[in-house]
């Protein structure tokens, strides 16, 4: 699962990767003709749109990319760089760069671009790009009140526009298309062009509509996330799903026997994991189980995954949300938590035995109730194990 | 040698669109640029004047923040592979040329200020926005981020309002 930074690719490799991700940028980029000024401002004056047809294109094709891969499983979207919101800066920083773009004519990726095929214009707005970033280190003490003033958290645009993930992609995918068209409109009449076959509609009507088609299929592709918890929050749902179980006494005994195969996903409260933990767990909670850990966890092999929470209805739940994600192998404890506290840790043997097997799950019982508090004990001497938890990639320039 | 045409730019677009989606799917982090002079100003004020930056509040901030040399940083390298992929591309289609380009209305010394004047705007902007136009708008519209969307509306927007104002530069 994705990112592969930085479990599968080490820190130093991701240099290598960059450079590798880097030539391919510049590669596209001057292949599309963003090594020329003339070209990049055309957009503003009517007479090229090419920076829009590309620009849109990447962004609408990433952005499908990317909810599809949040869908499948492929990448832990809670691990992806997304770019804060600073409400103030946002808009005033984009608009200095409007200005610098207009009077330039390069943002800064397409001057590295240009500069590389020997254009001047474009090493002197590199210099003077260098002046500006200067500038605005120096003047930072004035400047850092206004920069860091409405904050609005890391949201995403459907959120702040209060629709679904889908119904946004549709609508920017549908805006890009309508933009293509009118913009090639606009680039006929601005440089008199007559030629019918002029991006001919004809030859670009397939691909509008196939792209248009392609967005509604991000209804198809809810958020995965939302969508599987709200099933497992269905009470209808969870009573036709029978998750495999697993007894109290089983559960305790391969505790005893150091079982190093049974894994334990521990569903309870940060604090009561902190209090009392069993060896080889983890704690996680519902929203957890997507993310990149908890497919790491979950991925061993030759293991079994017991899950346990207070109750066995949240283990029932957190069952489903592992079978939904196609994780194997998982197991739910009977009766919970406050089974096992019931009649093992806190057991009590009742006066009167009665058969030969209930004796001796008696004294079973009797004995792990003196083990398990030890091995509690010992697994918290040895410092409960904190979750190392895979950080959020940082990005943006 | 002819001249050879540009891609098109839808095609372009589509396959930066993947080198995104690649991009995002294995560094958790999308493309950028401005960064990468953010570093190189940091990297040359930091060893023409050390006594400067270890009592100046930005660099401070910046060095509390990133631990390692400024210049071993992802977007440096990507952008070292910017420039040999551009190059490389512009050998292939016969566009290396070193020229100052501008419009035949205006003369070079007009193009000269306005591009160092821009870029010095834009990178004033990018500092104060958080990003460019790769790092900000394209990433940030591909991850939905909405301070990227609103970045991206405002340097196109800005763009076209002033655009008027300079048009004697392009047109």
């Amino acid at each position: 699962m994705g990112p592969l930074v930085p479990d599968i690719i080490g820190n130093e490799l991701n240099l290598v990767v960059a450079l590798l991700i880097g030539i391919a940028f510049g590669f596209i980029l001057e292949q599309a003709g963003f090594s020329t000024s003339k070209k990049l401002v055309g957009l503003f004056y009517g007479y090229d749109f090419t920076v829009l047809r590309v620009f849109f294109t990447a962004g609408i094709t990433a952005m499908i990319g990317v909810i599809a891969f949040g869908h499948f499983g492929l990448l832990d979207l809670n691990l992806i760089f997304v770019n804060p919101t600073y409400i103030g800066s946002a808009v005033v920083g984009g608009l200095i760069m409007g200005l610098g773009f207009i009077l330039g004519g390069f943002c800064p990726g397409t001057s590295v671009c240009a500069a590389a095929t020997g254009k001047i214009d474009a090493m002197i707005f590199i210099a003077g790009s260098f002046l500006g970033v200067f500038i605005f280190a120096e003047g930072y003490i004035y400047l850092e009140d206004f920069y860091k003033s409405g904050f609005w958290g890391y949201p995403h645009m459907f959120e702040t526009l209060g629709m679904s993930q889908s119904a946004f992609a549709v609508v920017m995918t549908v805006f890009a298309v309508l933009a293509f068209i009118v913009t090639t409109m606009i680039e006929k009449k601005v440089n008199k062009i007559s030629d019918p076959n002029y991006y001919s509609p004809k030859r670009y009507l397939g691909i509008a509509l196939a792209t248009i088609f392609i967005s509604f299929t991000a209804f198809l592709m809810p958020e995965r996330q939302s969508d599987i918890l709200s099933r497992a929050s269905d009470k209808n749902v969870l009573n036709t799903f029978h998750p495999e179980k697993m007894t109290v006494d089983e559960f305790a005994f391969r505790i005893i026997d150091g079982d190093r195969k049974l894994n334990i996903v521990d569903l309870r409260s940060k604090e009561d994991f902190t209090q009392m933990s069993l060896p080889n767990s983890v704690n996680m909670n519902y929203e957890n189980l997507f993310g990149k850990d908890a497919a790491k966890t979950f991925s061993k092999k030759n293991a079994s995954y017991v899950i346990i929470a207070n109750t066995e209805d949240e283990e029932t739940k957190a069952a489903y949300i592992a079978r939904e994600i196609g994780y194997e192998n998982v197991y739910v404890l009977s009766d919970g938590m406050n089974g096992f506290r019931d009649n093992v840790i806190n057991f009590k043997a009742p006066q009167n035995i009665g058969t030969r097997h209930e004796s001796d799950l008696y004294k079973f019982r009797e004995k792990a109730s003196i083990l398990i508090p030890e091995i509690i004990k010992e697994n918290k001497n040895k410092g409960v194990q904190e979750n190392k938890e895979s950080k959020r990639a940082l990005g943006g320039c | 040698m002819k001249k050879s045409e540009y891609m098109n730019p839808y095609l372009a677009g589509f396959l930066l669109g993947l080198l995104l989606l690649v991009t995002i799917f294995i560094t958790g982090r999308g493309l950028g640029a401005s960064g990468a002079f953010k570093s190189g100003v940091i990297a040359t004020v930091n060893s023409v004047v050390p006594s400067h930056t270890a009592n100046t509040h930005y660099y401070l901030e910046y060095f509390e923040e990133h631990k390692e040399s400024p210049l071993l940083s992802w977007l440096v390298f990507e952008v070292i592979g910017v420039v040999i992929g551009a190059f490389a591309s512009g050998l292939i289609s016969n566009r290396v040329k070193l020229k100052l380009e501008h419009s035949p209305r205006i003369t070079s010394n007009v193009r000269i200020a306005g591009a160092l004047f821009g870029g010095l705007l834009f990178g004033l902007g990018s500092q104060l926005g958080r990003g460019c136009t790769s790092g900000s708008a394209l990433s940030g519209m591909a991850v939905l981020s909405t301070g990227g969307i609103i970045t991206m509306l405002a340097i196109f927007g800005g763009a076209y309002a002033f655009a008027y104002f300079f048009r004697k530069l392009w047109i």
